[in-house]
């Protein structure tokens, strides 16, 4: 019996690493990012200027970056999103529903690196061609790309609440004579509002916190952008470029309220899912 | 138009764009994959992995290669084994704890905690290992650097919430009955669920083992911060900096400097496509089993 107590705390010990580890880097993300709130220099860091060889390190540019991107690519998933989830719960031929479906899991684990990749030589010259101005690293193209990033995530989890509204209301809505593209309409969407909102909500998540996709296609100038196809650069693109590229540690400071922000961002996220309430991890 | 005609028009629309967007899909990662087997498949072989050096000597680490990927495969694989070795024990135990053992109460916290840990983007994970190494540099060593075990350390807590979601989720999915077999026979929790729930659960809670593998092999902001460089051979040890595929491709795509560089770039890209691709059918085919074992 005394082994069973101990197996028990350990089991328990891990539960807590699993669960603090979170909390844990958010302290140290928080404490290194401290001094900016102390010496005065959240004026600095908050600004619109990413100028760090004349003391200027605002991060705005990129929060506004983050954001454009991010929602860009929100608008272009969801419908897409939503018509491919509709399809293989409704009206997809049976031979296809699985298929399909397979095919989405599987976009899951393409790894970011090879959209990111593949997007350089395709995607790029191409956008380069049809607007014939600037190198073709802009906002619109890492919208793109991203759009196809985040598209399963969307689907897998509004699709998880479609299978359940499907189970209900299917044979009540075919006794009532819906089609099934009315069905969809009129009973299926309505019915899975929250399923979608969390689906978008963590598709947000997904899109904030991609790095590869716009470090490698968004062209990286730390300025808000006039057009779609402006350079523009992202809070975490900005950390990968600032870290990676062996800056003087005055700047760190910007890097780790970027961090933070990304951070809080992530628990507006999580505490809008938990309202949300059910379970929608994917 | 009659409201039966406007009916019609919208029941027609909806399909049209349902179908749309499935195929728009198909088609979009059909081009991806096509596009890299295309450019790809013509330099897989034994010259893509190990260049000019023999096999053998590459493999024992007796000549280094210089143009090939094995450093880069090695040291991803290597990444692979050190982080599941310090993140899959700790995920399955937090995981069996709480379904198993865990009060109501404590299940809802927790679960906040690693749902949270899951969404923190991997370049924050890298930034988290990066400001370690800040930390440790002022405080106790001036000379630590990022490094391949600060780098597995990273991406073990990166995978470590999809282990405790996968095993909880795993051993939660198990039918009424089975979960309750073994108290009924007056098992201890712990004789319940390694006698029961875990040889019932065990394919659900492997096939999220391989996902987290794939998940770790094709991380690569993490690595980005936390000591991957592009020319390193084999690490040494686990102070050493190290390659890996992810970031050689990144690096690639951005500095090629001549058209065999970008050749070997297509076929490391080519090479992790099909790593991740292989680690994906396997969890999938594993899970499938388990779900079929379990219907009904």
């Amino acid at each position: 019996m005394l082994s069973e107590i101990w197996i028990r705390r350990l089991l328990g010990t891990a539960a807590m690493v699993s669960t603090a580890a979170a909390f844990c880097i958010l302290l140290v993300l928080v404490t290194l990012a401290l001094p900016l709130f102390t010496a005065g220099g959240l004026g600095t860091v908050l600004s619109w200027q990413w100028l760090p060889f004349q003391g200027k390190f605002g991060i705005l540019p990129m929060v506004v970056g983050s954001l454009l991107l991010s929602l860009g690519a929100l608008a272009a998933a969801t419908p897409l999103a939503v018509g491919l989830a509709c399809f293989a719960q409704v009206l997809a031929p049976g031979w296809i529903k699985s298929p399909c479906l397979a095919v989405v899991h599987y976009m899951t684990s393409i790894p970011t690196v090879i959209y990111g990749f593949v997007s350089v030589f395709v995607l790029v010259p191409l956008m380069r061609q049809w607007f014939d101005r600037g190198t073709g690293f802009s906002l619109l193209t890492a919208m793109i790309a991203l759009t196809l990033l985040i598209l399963p995530t969307i689907v897998l989890v509004f699709q998880a609440t479609l299978r359940e509204v499907d189970r209900t209301a299917r044979a009540t809505c075919a006794a009532l004579g819906f089609s099934k593209p009315s069905y969809i309409r009129h009973a299926l969407l309505p019915l899975s509002r929250r399923g979608l909102l969390a689906a978008v909500i963590l598709g947000f998540g997904r899109a904030v916190g991609d790095t590869l996709i716009s470090l490698m296609l968004a062209g990286n100038a730390p300025m808000v952008p006039g057009s779609p196809l402006d350079a523009i650069r992202t809070l975490t693109a900005h950390i990968a470029l600032v870290v990676a590229t062996d800056s003087q540690s005055t700047f760190y400071h910007s890097v780790f309220a970027s961090g933070v922000i990304l951070f809080l961002i992530m628990i507006l996220i999580n505490l809008a899912l938990r309202r949300l309430g059910g379970s929608f991890a994917p | 138009m009659t409201a039966a005609q406007k009916r019609r028009l919208a029941d027609a629309a909806t399909v049209a764009f349902c179908w749309s967007a499935a195929a728009g899909t198909a088609l979009a990662i059909l081009a991806v994959m096509g596009f890299l087997i295309f450019r790809g498949a013509g330099t897989l072989g034994l010259e893509l992995f190990f260049g000019q050096t023999h096999w053998w000597d590459a493999v024992t680490g007796a000549r280094p290669v210089f143009d090939g990927l094995w450093s880069a495969l090695a040291g991803t694989l290597i990444l692979v084994v050190l982080s599941c070795l310090m993140a899959v024990p700790v995920g399955i135990a937090g995981g069996i704890y709480l379904s198993v053992y865990a009060t109501e109460r404590f299940r809802s916290v927790a679960g906040f905690g690693v749902d949270l840990m899951a969404g923190i983007p991997s370049i924050v994970m890298g930034l988290f290992g990066f400001s370690m190494i800040v930390v440790l540099r002022h405080a106790f060593f001036p000379h630590a650097k990022t490094c391949l075990l600060l780098a597995a350390v990273c991406i073990a807590l990166l995978i470590l919430p999809y282990l405790v979601r996968t095993t909880q989720n795993a051993l939660s999915g198990l039918p009424e009955q089975l979960r309750l077999l073994g108290p009924s026979l007056g098992f201890t929790p712990w004789q319940n669920t390694r006698h029961v729930l875990l040889p019932s659960a065990g394919r659900g809670v492997l096939s999220g083992v391989i996902l987290a593998m794939g998940r770790a092999a094709e991380d690569t902001a993490v690595i980005l911060l936390t000591g991957v460089v592009a020319q390193a051979f084999l690490p040494r040890s686990l102070w050493d900096k190290f390659e890996a595929l992810p970031f050689r491709i990144f690096y690639l795509a951005a500095e090629h400097r001549s058209a065999a560089e970008l050749d070997l770039a297509f076929g490391t890209a080519l090479v992790l496509l099909m790593l991740t691709g292989a680690l994906f059918c396997l969890a999938f085919l594993i899970q499938r089993t388990m779900e079929q074992r379990w219907k009904n």
